[in-house]
């Protein structure tokens, strides 16, 4: 292991101290927002990359993550029964990729299974986010904005009017995620630890390839695209194969992470695409401190764990709007950077020890 | 079709386009002056609704909706003085990030302050049943009143761009703002009111459009991503052209209805806008080549 990996070391200290801690005093039920807020942060890192590292604003995140999460609810749900006949679905079945039983009626059910549900439902974000990010990716500032904004509407509006994602209702009973015999994603009180820990390996494995994918040759590129399109573009950086690929590798992200958010809450709801979750993402990645994967990750599970404990009652969109301006208008190097006097409000020992490897 | 169907969608559709074009103006008086796309201007138009119907409760309903397009400009006013103008050369992100921020507390506050149920104004002719001929198919006299005073305030700015003072120094400084400030104008002073301008504006179609469209406090990002589509299909900052491209979107998606479901009809305004980012960025009727010295 390479030594700046060894940084990840504290952080799986942290993770498990965390867990002993809840389960001494008798709080698991801090378990559950911990894992769902490792599953937003999973997402929130990606589109870090993105924003802080490759300058490429997106405000449609959530539309990926939409998709991970309702095609893998809906394929593991959907009653394949009636098409039966059908070619797509005889060639599912002869892959191993249906499994058969019962609904609570008795009714023969034949769904796809979680694996090829989760396989089908990250492709498919992978190759929208393809096709899209080759035009959007040409544009900039307030147009690429504005772009990434209407796929997420168009998301939002696709999720809520067709019936086959359930319009306003959502999906529910979506059926645990079995990764490994013995470890499932889903939201059952018995397995809830374990679960904590597959949610936090999952981010510590991504949170490990993209700090290895900045510090090589792609992650110079992209800081150079950040600073100057055109002058990395005259040092021989592919500018556009590298945003379009870190913009693919970023909505790959968000689809696992609403896969497995889907599997662990047992189902999904429209508010999941919306646009106010897009922007709730961009908040934390500025609160963060954009080009900051550390500030993302921490800020990532501080607020959506305070969010998702209802802390912030009804004002929870409010408080993330607040948020945004305070941070934009008073520390646009996010809040690990904010100074009083030259004094640092809270070491930034990432950049230190940043300096001193070099 | 029939001829009488056809008008009746062709009334729907330059009833909506002049409301979108509306917005699209707001937007353009905002970035002419600074350079900003401001992503709060959907919530000018749903202010100026919601504190018309509020003020009714006290005042007649001429009364109510100056005093609410008054209110909506001096909130205008605040939001660049508090959040814009001591900026010193922000970046274009950070803008983006600052105006969304500040559309989603508008929005918020509105929740809280209006509850998430519709509120409408009263008809200002007649009511929800009276009806006016026109080539034969029967279009409400609100119809009217939104197409009138959206032609109206696209007439009063082209004068007021055109003839007075004011109107030619904010030109000026949409033109060349270090030459404008060579020539004693205070820019400043001009951005102030470019955003007190476009809230006026917004807010004085947000009460006459009420009674039919209706207003709930989360209006705004639909007006405002429609209102950007006309933007941008007139040409980012052409305001004459944005009236046709509103129209123009109107009209579209008016017709839109009898091919496709209602719930995907923002959809297809959306993908006009990504169609047009993609192929013709500097808008229907704008140059490539002006556009390329634009920074976006």
């Amino acid at each position: 292991m390479k030594l700046k990996n060894l940084a990840l070391l504290p952080l799986l200290a942290v993770i498990v101290l965390v867990q002993l801690l809840c389960s001494w005093t008798d709080s698991v039920f801090y378990l559950t927002q911990l894992t769902m807020s490792a599953y937003y942060s999973l997402l929130i890192i990606g589109l870090c990359v993105l924003m802080g590292y490759a300058g490429q604003i997106s405000l449609g995140h959530a539309g990926f993550f939409a998709i991970g999460g309702y095609l893998s609810a809906a394929l593991t749900t959907r009653n394949l029964v009636p098409f039966q006949d059908q070619f797509c679905v005889r060639l599912l079945d002869a892959a191993g990729c249906l499994t058969a039983g019962q609904d609570i009626y008795g009714e023969a059910l034949l769904v796809v299974t979680p694996w090829a549900a989760c396989v089908i439902a990250v492709l498919t974000a992978a190759v929208v986010a393809f096709l899209l990010g080759i035009p959007v990716l040409k544009l900039k500032g307030h147009y690429l904005a504005m772009a990434t904004l209407g796929f997420g509407i168009i998301i939002y509006r696709i999720v809520l009017a067709s019936s086959y994602f359930g319009e306003a209702d959502g999906i529910s009973g979506v059926p645990g995620f079995t990764l490994l015999p013995g470890l499932s994603v889903s939201g059952d009180f018995s397995n809830r630890a374990a679960n904590y820990y597959i949610a936090w390996g999952f981010l510590l494995l991504a949170m490990l390839l993209l700090r290895n994918l900045i510090d090589s040759r792609v992650g110079r590129g992209l800081r150079a695209i950040h600073g100057s399109s055109e002058a990395a573009d005259a040092m021989g950086v592919d500018t556009a194969r590298f945003k379009l690929h870190t913009f693919v590798l970023s909505a790959i992200l968000a689809a696992i992470a609403g896969v497995l958010l889907t599997h662990y809450n047992g189902g999904i709801g429209p508010s999941e695409a919306s646009i106010m979750k897009s922007v709730r993402y961009v908040a934390i990645v500025a609160v963060g401190g954009m080009a900051n994967l550390w500030g993302a990750l921490i800020m990532g599970v501080i607020l959506n764990f305070l969010s998702l404990r209802g802390l912030f009652g009804s004002y929870d969109d409010a408080v993330f709007g607040l948020i945004l301006i305070l941070i934009m208008l008073f520390a646009p190097g996010g809040i690990l950077n904010l100074r009083f006097g030259g004094l640092r409000l809270l070491p930034n020992l990432i950049a230190k020890r940043k300096r001193e490897g070099n | 079709m029939t001829v009488e169907l056809f008008i009746q969608y062709l009334v729907a559709g330059i009833t909506y386009g002049s409301i979108y074009a509306i917005v699209a103006i707001g937007f353009n008086i905002i970035y002419n002056t600074t350079g900003i796309i401001n992503f709060a201007q959907g919530e000018f138009v749903m202010l100026g609704g919601m504190l018309s119907i509020t003020f009714l409760q006290l005042l007649p309903l001429p009364a109510a909706i100056a005093l609410a397009v008054l209110c909506t400009m001096a909130i205008g006013a605040a939001i660049e003085m508090l959040f814009i103008r001591w900026l010193v050369n922000p970046g274009v992100l950070r803008m983006i990030i600052i105006t969304i921020g500040l559309s989603i507390l508008i929005r918020e506050a509105a929740l809280h302050i209006w509850g998430d149920n519709v509120h409408s104004l009263p008809y200002f002719i007649g009511n929800e049943v009276s009806t006016i001929a026109v080539l034969g198919a029967r279009v409400s006299p609100q119809v009217l009143w939104v197409i009138g005073v959206c032609a109206l305030m696209v007439v009063f700015l082209n004068v007021f761009f055109q003839a007075t003072s004011v109107g030619r120094e904010m030109r000026a400084c949409a033109a060349n703002r270090t030459a404008a400030i060579l020539c004693g104008i205070d820019t400043r002073n001009m951005v102030t009111l470019s955003f007190v301008l476009s809230a006026g504006i917004g807010a004085l179609a947000g009460a006459v459009m009420s009674p039919i469209t209706y207003t709930q406090y989360d209006i705004g990002t639909g007006l405002a991503i429609k209102g950007f589509t006309v933007a941008i299909l007139g040409g980012l900052g052409n305001s004459l052209a944005a009236v046709a491209a509103g129209l123009l979107l109107g009209i579209i998606e008016a017709f839109s209805v009898s091919i496709v479901p209602l719930a995907f009809q923002d959809a297809i305004s959306i993908a006009i806008l990504l169609v047009i980012l993609f192929v013709r960025p500097h808008g229907l009727f704008g140059s490539s080549a002006a556009a390329g010295l634009k920074e976006f």
